[in-house]
């Protein structure tokens, strides 16, 4: 009866997020008094799950799930769920775990809740606090299936150390063809940037740039940052950024641990969208600016003047802190 | 080519939230009921289809009497045929379980529901549909093709694109991208006077229930006030972040 972790990785190496929701699992783990399984796909070793509480890695080797399959990986992760007599299964709020984590729910007949923040406030009921109305409130949803499956918010509980040793077994699903009824065909990524999803810092821009022409200092603040870059609703649909950097209701949430927002006034549904970010900084001409109540701390200013000596004193910054 | 189209009934995006009944029910009073988001953009993608392809077109929700002005608009935008199962929506397992019921008495070639709702951002009812009735599955669709019985499907992942390909019946979570935002459809007067004329069936919920149960809601905690540094002071707000907020 353990409590089962889906550890994503790519091209053999565990993503961040892998750590974060086997630290999550180790906590719950903790609270029903057993340890912790996970399953991954193709995974080289065990990496360091140990070091996050994970005490088995059950790894499915398989050239035919080398790219992700919601289908086939839901089917997989549900077998292993019962293998282990798993009663919890924990993922991420990835794009791909939100895709795959209704297919699971219905394999197990387990009841899911995505957006989950904290660990259980109960275990029996088992009771957890979600975000709802993107991010302007939260629930706390009882589970009231036997096996129950949970969705961690990115960034919501971080990387928690608990070292045990992590043994790697191989897993083999057995797979039908229905699982592989959609093919992906191509996969374009760029992978030399810093993803929204992954992202602890996020620079993000508005109209307030006055046109994409302008975009060049917004990527040169992130790169001095290592951030991603971001930008609201009518930078998107004006077309000046592509549809993957819109923030907000309609848009990707963000989670990131600093989210800087220049020319941005701060609409509703742009600040749902960025609620969940710890610290937030506003830099704008209009000292109304809606974005300013939201905001720990604000520049009111040009962007076009204090981005520039942002980037230089960064650099400054970051050369002395080397 | 039967589309289904699952209309998620929510609050407008400007909307204040509140709760009422010792916080355990979402306050409706002075509340604009919409189209889900993430809905509209499939709702006009299926128009699309319906315009340029040939397909018949139906929407569907789950709800009491009070969703029918929002099953109304889709009528009015150019659905043919709304269906309204009678039963309060619990949460998405047992949403998902009457939709389905639909789906399987319809037989549809092809469901198009929004990634998730605006309000309770479950995310989980267009997957648990196509599951429970054996339909592939996309999910974060911005980019759909139909030729015959053959589906090409772009969805949105972590940094990137993934393009993919499916055989019907299908099942997409849809969003921003199925269409352009200024494509989406706003009803006409000719539109809402023949929405009128058309059926808008109500049909019994199956029996099932729900898997989880919202206990109570709250709101984070409020704000602290904002703290302003002068724009040729940019030195100020690089020690506040490291030394302060420690996020740099």
């Amino acid at each position: 009866m353990s409590v089962l972790v889906y550890t994503e990785s790519e091209n053999g190496s565990f993503k961040k997020t892998a750590y974060e929701v086997a630290s999550y699992a180790k906590g719950v783990a903790d609270m029903m008094g057993t340890d912790v399984a996970a399953i991954s796909f193709n995974a080289n070793d065990a990496g360091d799950l140990g070091t996050y509480g994970v005490n088995r890695l059950h790894n499915v080797s398989d050239s035919k799930l080398d790219k992700f399959n919601a289908a086939a990986y839901a089917n997989a992760i549900a077998q292993a769920a019962k293998t282990e007599g798993a009663k919890v299964v924990v993922i991420s709020s990835s794009a791909d775990s939100r895709y795959l984590g209704s297919l699971v729910s219905v394999h197990l007949e387990a009841g899911y809740v995505s957006n989950v923040t904290e660990l259980p406030s109960s275990t029996d009921p088992f009771t957890v606090k979600r975000t709802v109305f993107t991010n302007k409130a939260f629930s706390n949803t009882a589970i009231t299936t036997d096996v129950k499956l949970v969705g961690l918010s990115k960034n919501a509980y971080g990387l928690k150390e608990n070292a045990t040793e992590c043994a790697v077994q191989s897993f083999e699903p057995s797979l039908t063809d229905n699982d592989f009824s959609v093919t992906v065909q191509s996969v374009d990524k760029a992978t030399d940037k810093v993803t929204i999803a992954d992202a602890e810092v996020v620079v993000s821009a508005g109209r307030g740039m006055k046109g994409p022409e302008n975009w060049g200092m917004i990527e040169e603040l992130a790169d001095v940052l290592g951030a991603a870059t971001a930008c609201s609703k009518p930078v998107s649909d004006l077309g000046w950024r592509p549809h993957g950097e819109h923030v907000g209701q309609t848009g990707k949430p963000v989670a990131s641990n600093l989210y800087i927002a220049i020319g941005i006034s701060g609409a509703i549904q742009h600040l749902a969208g960025i609620n969940s970010s710890k610290v937030k900084v506003v830099i704008n001409t209009d000292p109304e600016a809606p974005f300013f109540k939201a905001a720990d701390y604000g520049v009111v200013g040009d962007a076009f003047e204090v981005v520039p000596a942002l980037i230089d004193k960064l650099k400054a910054f970051k050369a002395a802190n080397a | 080519m039967k589309i289904l189209v699952c209309i998620s009934h929510v609050p407008d995006t400007t909307s204040k939230i509140n709760f009422t009944d010792n916080d355990s029910q979402f306050d409706t009073s002075g509340v604009q009921f919409v189209i889900n988001p993430n809905d509209e953009f499939g709702l006009t993608r299926a128009m699309w289809f319906k315009e340029k392809q040939g397909a018949s077109v139906d929407v569907v929700t789950v709800g009491g009497a009070e969703v029918e002005p929002t099953l109304r608009k889709a009528l009015a935008i150019g659905a043919d045929t709304a269906i309204r199962v009678d039963t309060p929506a619990v949460d998405g397992y047992q949403v998902a379980k009457q939709l389905s019921a639909v789906v399987k008495d319809g037989g549809y070639d092809l469901v198009i529901a929004g990634r998730e709702s605006i309000d309770y951002n479950g995310g989980m009812v267009p997957g648990m549909v196509a599951a429970m009735t054996g339909a592939s599955f996309v999910n974060t669709c911005i980019s759909l093709e139909i030729d015959g019985n053959n589906a090409t499907a772009i969805r949105e992942i972590d940094g990137g694109k993934e393009t993919s390909t499916a055989t019907l019946p299908l099942v997409i979570g849809g969003q921003k991208g199925l269409v352009e935002e200024s494509d989406l459809r706003i009803p006409n007067m000719r539109g809402i006077m023949m929405a009128r004329k058309k059926p808008l069936n109500v049909v019994p919920a199956t029996d099932a229930s729900s898997e989880t149960n919202s206990v109570s809601f709250s709101k984070p905690e409020p704000k602290g006030a904002v703290t302003l540094v002068e724009a040729d002071n940019l030195d100020k707000l690089i020690d506040l972040l490291h030394n302060e907020a420690k996020a740099i």
